[in-house]
């Protein structure tokens, strides 16, 4: 490495000018940072839709009947949530916001390995998303499978499903080349003396997250090729009347579905485990056992697959399997919990918003978790499977975990990404109040799924009608609560007081740095001394 | 890095190795003629997994690596391996 370079190190990240002026600036930039934004900015803007679209559904429920919207409407709007939600927001989630913006800081590196690639992944992220979004504006009728695509209906259905296929495709292309990119930016790029035990938590959990969008996307890439193949030509793979099988399909979709719902939690975990220590002012308890439950769970992951097809009508034998092996995941979790905990114990804990949000995490986490013990047991998935419960639990686990975590992330790296301050009182309130909504939202799903309510349908039975009407309000509290936070957030990045390098006293690498940090981050690339590890507090 | 040994590769090799993945190739369309039920798909994987490995080591020069990446390969084939095993725990028990 280079000991200095000749750039001006002396503006911002966000003042410098490159070659590129206005927009160009931004979306032909191959700094790590101003791609964080430029996937944070992308993401928040498709967010919105996804939240429009589920205030949608929750409309059309706070009745029986018909409310707003045809049965084959509410289709294609929980089609269209769950697409959006899922691989264009949960799945890139922190890694492509947070992972661009912090991972070469934390480690005490200029940049990612490949920053060229990193900006293809960016603008492949933006061929994805408009591919999907062009199956809803043409064509058609919009897609409604469900965002899972399952076979035969996905290849039998008159809607438009190629482009929306094929932009899930292309999603998929954009998480390989950052998972890519952040393996090797881990292995080559660490400053000098931050040995692997040395390395802060939050690039841990990108460095195993980056091993499954390797290895678990091309699963799914290829499985959807498959199914427009079959679309197209009829091969008949998985169309049972030309000898295929329907159940295949649904192992290869959750051979890669699966892995992603740890694709997106467990950056999420790690971002928690910053967030924690530095607003205990503790170091964290059991380093170790963190690292190696995350790597545990990445590694279990890859073997559970089977728990959403307990009733497809596969053999009992797999059964069995899937649900032992799932209860195997259980583990390293409540692992981490734990040690979240032991963490916090005699610390001297400073409430600020970031904490409020990991304090929120671990409780929706723990509801989300121990739920999915619930439907990971076999004999009482039969009974819930495709019930509001489902709805419940994964919203609890993939809202209430990565999205309080996000929102946690951003509360706590805000000072760093803008150089600002954001006002802290309207921040709490924010957190409050979408806390509550959440809660009110969803929770009521875990009851009206076990009184047998079944899910993706526009329409339910007079029995259900007090709980949904619940649940709908709570989705209005909970925007309340969202457009709070957002708007704080926008009216702070442009205009709160300037923040200082360290707001936090937090003491990983990125506090060291100026907030916004300049274009190459480091004058000089640190050496890395501390004693332990990344944590030291007193 | 500095004290990386640079192998070269004789073309001789890189022929060879090419010649054996048509050879294959062919087999594998042979293969089909012959009745052999449900291990016509265990022939199939096992010639693609030969080609496959021929590939790595050779073409993308795996023998001529640091062990540690022999390491990753070795065990990102053992997941996909598991993969397939638990898989045929459907399949084989239905
Ligand atoms: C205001 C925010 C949200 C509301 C009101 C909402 C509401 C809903 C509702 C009502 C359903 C359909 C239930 C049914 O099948 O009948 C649903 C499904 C779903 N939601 Fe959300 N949701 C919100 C945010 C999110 C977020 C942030 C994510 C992802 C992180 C997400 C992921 C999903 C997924 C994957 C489905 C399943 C789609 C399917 O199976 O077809 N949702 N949501
Ligand atoms: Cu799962």
């Amino acid at each position: 490495m280079q000991a200095s370079s000749k750039t001006p190190n002396d503006v911002s990240y966000l003042e410098y000018q490159g070659k590129h002026k206005g927009l160009w600036k931004w979306i032909l930039s191959t700094d790590h940072k101003r791609i964080g934004l430029l996937y944070l900015y992308s993401m928040m803007t498709l967010f919105l839709v996804g939240v429009t679209l589920g205030l949608a559904m929750k409309f059309e429920l706070i009745a029986p009947g018909k409310t707003i919207m045809e049965a084959k409407d509410y289709n294609a709007v929980f089609t269209v949530h769950g697409v959006i939600m899922i691989f264009m927001i949960v799945i890139p989630g922190l890694p492509a916001v947070f992972g661009n913006f912090m991972l070469p800081i934390m480690i005490g590196a200029k940049d990612v390995a490949f920053p060229k690639l990193n900006l293809l992944s960016w603008w492949v992220y933006i061929a994805g998303a408009i591919l999907v979004i062009s199956s809803v504006l043409f064509g058609d009728g919009s897609p409604d499978t469900g965002w899972t695509f399952y076979a035969p209906y996905s290849f039998k259905t008159g809607s438009n499903m190629l482009p929306a296929i094929f932009g899930a495709f292309v999603l998929g292309f954009s998480s390989i080349l950052t998972g890519l990119n952040f393996i090797v930016t881990i292995h080559r790029m660490r400053a000098p003396g931050m040995t692997w035990t040395k390395m802060p938590l939050f690039p841990w959990t990108l460095y195993g997250t980056a091993w499954i969008q390797l290895l678990a996307t091309p699963v799914v890439g290829i499985t959807l090729v498959l199914v427009a193949l079959e679309r197209i030509f009829g091969i008949g793979v998985f169309d049972p009347a030309l000898g295929g099988d329907p159940i295949l399909y649904q192992h290869l979709f959750w051979i890669y579905s699966h892995p992603a719902v740890y694709v997106m939690i467990l950056p999420a975990m790690g971002a928690i485990s910053e967030i924690i220590p530095t607003f205990s002012q503790k170091h964290i308890f059991g380093y170790k056992a963190i690292v190696a439950s995350t790597l545990a769970i990445a590694f279990v992951g890859y073997f559970v697959w089977g728990h959403h097809m307990f009733t497809s009508g596969m053999s009992g034998t797999a059964q069995y399997t899937f649900s032992i092996l799932t209860f195997l995941v259980a583990i390293p979790s409540a692992i981490k919990v734990f040690n979240w905990i032991s963490t916090m114990y005699k610390g001297s804990i400073n409430l600020q918003t970031p904490f409020y949000w990991a304090a929120g995490f671990i409780f929706v986490f723990m509801i989300g978790g121990l739920s999915g013990l619930v439907v990971g047991a076999l004999a009482t998935n039969v009974y819930l499977h495709d019930t509001a419960f489902v709805v419940a639990h994964f919203h609890f686990i993939v809202f209430g975990g990565v999205g309080f975590s996000f929102f946690g992330a951003i509360h706590y790296w805000f000072p760093k990404m803008f150089g600002r301050m954001y006002d802290a009182t309207w921040a709490n309130i924010g957190w409050l109040i979408f806390t509550t909504g959440f809660l009110a939202l969803y929770s009521p799903m875990f009851y009206l799924g076990m009184q047998g309510m079944p899910r993706r349908y526009y329409d339910y039975l007079e029995e259900f009608h007090a709980a949904n009407i619940l649940s709908t309000l709570g989705s209005w509290v909970m925007t309340l609560g969202l457009i709070i936070i957002l708007i704080n957030l926008f009216r702070s990045a442009k205009s709160g007081p300037i923040a200082p390098k360290d707001p936090w006293k937090g003491k990983t690498l990125e506090w060291t740095v100026p907030s916004p940090p300049p274009l190459e981050n480091f004058d000089q690339i640190p050496e890395y001394h501390e004693k332990d590890g990344p944590y030291e507090y007193q | 890095m500095e004290n990386e040994k640079h192998h070269i590769v004789p073309y001789r090799v890189y022929a060879i190795v090419l010649l054996v993945l048509v050879v294959l190739t062919f087999l594998s369309i042979a293969i089909t003629d012959i009745e052999l039920g449900s291990y016509t798909v265990v022939g199939a994987l096992l010639l693609a997994s030969i080609k496959s490995s021929l590939v790595l080591t050779y073409f993308m020069h795996l023998k001529f690596d640091q062990p540690y990446i022999r390491i990753m390969v070795g065990f990102v084939l053992a997941v996909f391996i598991a993969v397939v095993i638990v898989t045929f725990f459907d399949y084989s028990f239905r």
